[in-house]
């Protein structure tokens, strides 16, 4: 079948099989490896990709539904050079290890500053619990997600 | 030239520099191997035993090679008709009585038997993944099942699983003077006596397992990407054991690995299959495990049975440690299965304290499980928890203060170096001033306050104590060699110094989130007195790198980077020489400090990169003097680091659901000198977080069967982000007296620590001798009502 839709900015329409996922979408086809795929219950969240502006798991939506819509990975919301929040705050926190489940996880709190002004260090972990980390005993991600918020207030866009 | 500026007077090492591998991480350029592809490659799907003992009788792929885009089906029949070897264990235990011990073949792929639920016998090559997976479905094995041996205490009285392994027992291994140990239990004023059970986890880096193999035909060249914690033991094995190439024909790449935490250590059957099947097939094959893969063939960890005793004087001194442990191999003895529940667990009983009698007897068997090999921490974990346990619980029946009975049991700082009665030398530590700092830190003495007010809430609060050591920086290797071990403890390191001054550096350590690229990079620049950003830190690959041994066992800093400290010594003698001859001086009045190259007593120096410059454009340069300025080291430690330190646990239990909160966690470390502290935490942080997941989360069950309960993140149990607390974390600091950086190794501490922390807390808060692991609400609410 045939599905067009925006990532990051650009259009494309790609003839898959019915069953593609979007996460097949963006790694296959696309060659967009930064989301990454880490189980096959929709438990890990290392696939969170923003469709239409929200987080969602993208090994747990079809390429199909995805039609005319707008994907945003984490190839898409800053470059090496410009940072977005998100990306500098985990940095500036140690908020990755071996980096994994880091696009996911800076896709997921995204969508959760945007979602839920005066996040605190309680919420954060509990709107974080969709996605797992092993190496960080999440309390840096915390602390990166908490310094961000501030940052990216009046943002606009996918910031 | 342009002559070094800040980075002169400021010192790399002890600073929190924020890590160089970020940017590509957090911006999704990362290249893990499953991000790999090469033209043609071809999608290999294993077949897996869906039973946990049985004899394959036939394997039918008829109707599986009919499946459009099947190039092949290979079984494990294909690849002994190649000629392919076993999978070796690495360490060769010796039995009680002298003999070796008893390791059953372990073929890649399984033949005519299979031994654990998910053991691979076969894969499926095909153009696309969704064909190889529709075609692995059409492969028609008939099995004859056979009744399986699941229990760990019950496997030495079960039928033999492996023909020759009696009973099966790999090893009877014990450790300690058993006479002494008795005789002084005998005499003990009091004894306790403790049952515990180590739960089976599950590693589950998020990262699941990767291969990709391509061979050239014309060149005979095999290269294998990987996601392997040590590529050259990796290269080592397929080439020595296996044979399925001579290892110059043979690279092994493990480019960025998402996570290991020790199950990325070993050799498996599915990486080495699919390079063989790469040859075979003339293709590249590409192999990426999903998440239920991971739980059934990824190596566990724990799962021990113990049966602890511990004898105290009328004082409360320690007079007696004596223990005997079963510990769960699985069906084969992976890489480094052997050593785990032996060398690394009954080497640490003596703990911080200073039992004068310790005898430990671990008898090593065989199941139909998945094989059990290091996973964080690795014994370690497991023998803090007999020793925290027992000492926690011996307070509580004598009615001391189990933080003042620890105490007046602690080796003192003048007890190092300090001979254990368990062959380990601990060279020194200070025990007592790591306790006292987590003492304050929690707010010890407030503690009746606090539980009085969480009782006013309807909860349960308790504390829990753990006061671990443990050994880092397996060594040295000549003596690990005569007790088994296959391979030698040292690292290698080269650093090549370019022409215009910055440094390329070449490790045998492998990072997989450790963040070597930074602290490497910190260690190297403070030698040189350049900056960090001058350094380029190059590992995993063994085209690229000499040799190595990779990363394990926390050691990467205090080998590997002794490593460079020895090639960068080597660098500064060189330069000397160099700075000597330009600036007319003796060899002997040159100093080198802050980047620059003095001479004694004058106002004549010359740069770093000046010197580096003259190496490799040597107009004025000392007669007899090779060119050039890079320098190789191999370092072999002389003896263990010993980190250790004191972790208090604080739980509240809700009376009504059985559901246990961790409301505060303190962690005082002693890991010597820290290179960056802010790495240092977050390894605590992230090993704490698998300790309690261990108390309160995690437990791989097989059922009666041996077939896996917990085969996903439905029902095995992760930790999430709001099922942990802010860690509190702090260190003291006695250096390692024997390695260059006075470093001892942190990755695993936070793991070993805090379990017997959080069930000493538990276990506090309930009024109950013992609850297993994992701390669960069921059977906490089971245990609130007696």
């Amino acid at each position: 079948m045939k599905v067009s839709l925006s990532v990051n900015g650009t259009s494309h329409t790609l003839e898959v099989p019915a069953n593609t996922l979007l996460v097949e979408v963006l790694r296959e086809h696309l060659r967009l490896t930064g989301t990454h795929v880490g189980c096959d219950t929709s438990q890990c969240g290392a696939c969170t990709v923003h469709l239409n502006g929200r987080a969602v798991k993208s090994c747990t939506v079809l390429a199909a539904q995805a039609e005319g819509a707008e994907v945003t990975t984490i190839e898409g919301i800053g470059s090496a050079e410009r940072l977005h929040p998100m990306q500098e705050a985990f940095r500036e926190h140690h908020a990755l290890q071996c980096g994994f489940c880091t696009p996911g996880m800076i896709m997921a709190a995204i969508d959760l500053v945007q979602r839920q002004p005066n996040l605190d260090r309680r919420a954060v972990r509990e709107g974080l619990e969709g996605n797992l980390c092993r190496c960080t005993g999440y309390h840096n991600i915390v602390s990166a997600v908490m310094a961000a918020a501030p940052r990216m207030t009046g943002g606009g866009g996918h910031g | 030239m342009a002559e070094p500026a800040a980075a002169a007077t400021t010192r790399a090492i002890g600073t929190p520099a924020l890590r160089k591998e970020d940017r590509r991480f957090i911006t999704g350029r990362g290249q893990y191997t499953d991000d790999l592809n090469q033209p043609g490659q071809l999608h290999a799907v294993f077949l897996r035993s869906p039973h946990a003992r049985a004899r394959i009788d036939s394997i039918d792929t008829r109707e599986a090679l009919g499946v459009e885009g099947v190039v092949a089906v290979l079984t494990g029949h294909d690849m002994a008709e190649d000629g392919l070897g076993d999978l070796p264990c690495g360490w060769l235990v010796k039995q009680k009585d002298g003999s070796d011990m008893v390791s059953a073949p372990h073929p890649p792929l399984a033949r005519d038997v299979v031994n654990y639920v998910g053991e691979p016998y076969g894969l499926v090559l095909a153009e696309t993944r969704h064909a190889a997976h529709r075609a692995a479905e059409l492969v028609a094995t008939e099995f004859s099942e056979r009744a399986a041996v699941v229990d760990p205490a019950a496997a030495m009285s079960s039928e033999d699983i492996h023909t020759g392994v009696i009973g099966n027992v790999a090893y009877d291994w014990v450790l300690g003077d058993q006479a002494a140990t008795d005789a002084a239990l005998a005499s003990a004023a009091h004894v306790t006596r403790l049952d515990l059970i180590n739960n089976r986890l599950i590693p589950n880096a998020i990262e699941p397992r990767a291969a990709l193999g391509v061979v050239d035909p014309a060149t005979g060249e095999h290269i294998l990407y990987t996601t392997s914690q040590n590529p050259h033991l990796e290269r080592l094995v397929l080439s020595a054991f296996v044979k399925i190439a001579p290892e110059h024909k043979l690279r092994v790449i493990a480019p960025d690995v998402g996570g290991g935490f020790g199950s990325k250590i070993f050799v498996y059957a599915e990486e080495t299959a699919v390079l063989w099947a790469a040859r075979r097939v003339g293709r590249p094959v590409k192999w990426t495990a999903e998440r239920s893969e991971s739980f059934l063939a990824d190596a566990h960890g724990r799962d021990h049975v113990t049966h602890a005793e511990l004898g105290l004087d009328a004082e409360g001194r320690f007079v007696a440690l004596k223990v005997h442990t079963i510990a769960n191999l699985g069906a084969y003895l992976s890489t480094f299965g052997s050593s785990v529940p032996t060398y690394l667990y009954g080497t640490l009983l003596a703990g911080q304290y200073r039992t004068p009698n310790i005898f430990v007897e671990v008898h090593g068997v065989y199941t139909n499980t998945a094989p059990v090999d290091a996973y964080r921490g690795a014994g370690r974990p497991e023998a803090t928890y007999v020793v925290e346990r027992l000492v926690e619980t011996a307070a509580r029946e004598l009615g001391r203060d189990p933080a003042e009975l620890r105490r007046i049991n602690m080796i003192r700082p003048e007890d190092f170096p300090y001979q254990t009665p368990v062959a380990l030398v601990y060279d020194t530590g200070n025990y007592q001033a790591s306790l006292d700092k987590a003492l304050e830190l929690i707010d010890y003495a407030n503690f009746p306050t606090r539980r009085a007010e969480a009782a006013r809430r309807g909860k349960r609060r308790g504390i829990g104590f753990s006061c671990y050591i443990e050994a880092c920086g397996l060594a040295p290797s000549k003596l690990a060699i005569q007790l088994g071990a296959g391979v030698g403890l040292y690292e290698s390191g080269e650093i090549r110094v370019n022409p215009t001054g910055s440094v390329t550096v070449y490790t045998g350590s492998h990072s997989h989130g450790q963040g070597h690229e930074t602290t490497f990079a910190q260690v190297v620049a403070d030698r040189f007195g350049i900056g960090i950003d001058d350094v380029e830190v190059v590992h995993g690959d063994t085209g690229r790198i000499e040799f190595g041994l990779g990363t394990y066992g926390s050691r990467s800093l205090a080998v590997g980077g002794s490593a460079l400290v020895k090639a960068a010594d080597k660098l500064i003698e060189k330069g000397k020489r160099i700075a000597a001859h330009m600036l007319e001086s003796d060899v002997e009045a040159v100093d080198f400090a802050d980047g620059r190259f003095r001479v004694r007593d004058s106002n004549q120096s010359l740069s770093f990169a000046e010197v580096a410059f003259a190496a490799y454009v040597p107009s004025n340069y000392p007669d007899g003097l090779e060119p050039g300025f890079s320098e190789k080291a191999f370092y072999d430690p002389q003896n263990f680091t010993y980190p250790a330190g004191t972790h208090i646990a604080e739980v509240e239990i809700d009376e009504e659901t059985g559901v246990v909160t961790l409301v505060d966690f303190v962690a005082v470390d002693d890991f010597g000198n820290v290179v960056n502290p802010m790495i240092v935490h977050g390894q605590v942080h992230g090993g704490l977080a698998q300790g309690v997941g261990q108390a309160l989360l995690e437990h791989g069950v097989y059922d009666a069967f041996g077939q896996l309960q917990t085969g996903s993140y439905m029902d095995y149990c992760l930790p999430r982000a709001d099922d942990l607390p802010d860690f509190r974390v702090d260190t003291t600091v006695t250096p390692c007296t024997h390695n260059p950086l006075g470093v001892k190794g942190c990755g695993e501490a936070g793991a070993i620590g805090s379990p017997a922390a959080v069930m000493n807390a538990v276990t506090d808060a309930l009024g109950v001798r013992d609850l297993p692991m994992p701390a669960t609400p069921e059977k906490v609410w089971r245990a609130l009502r007696g």
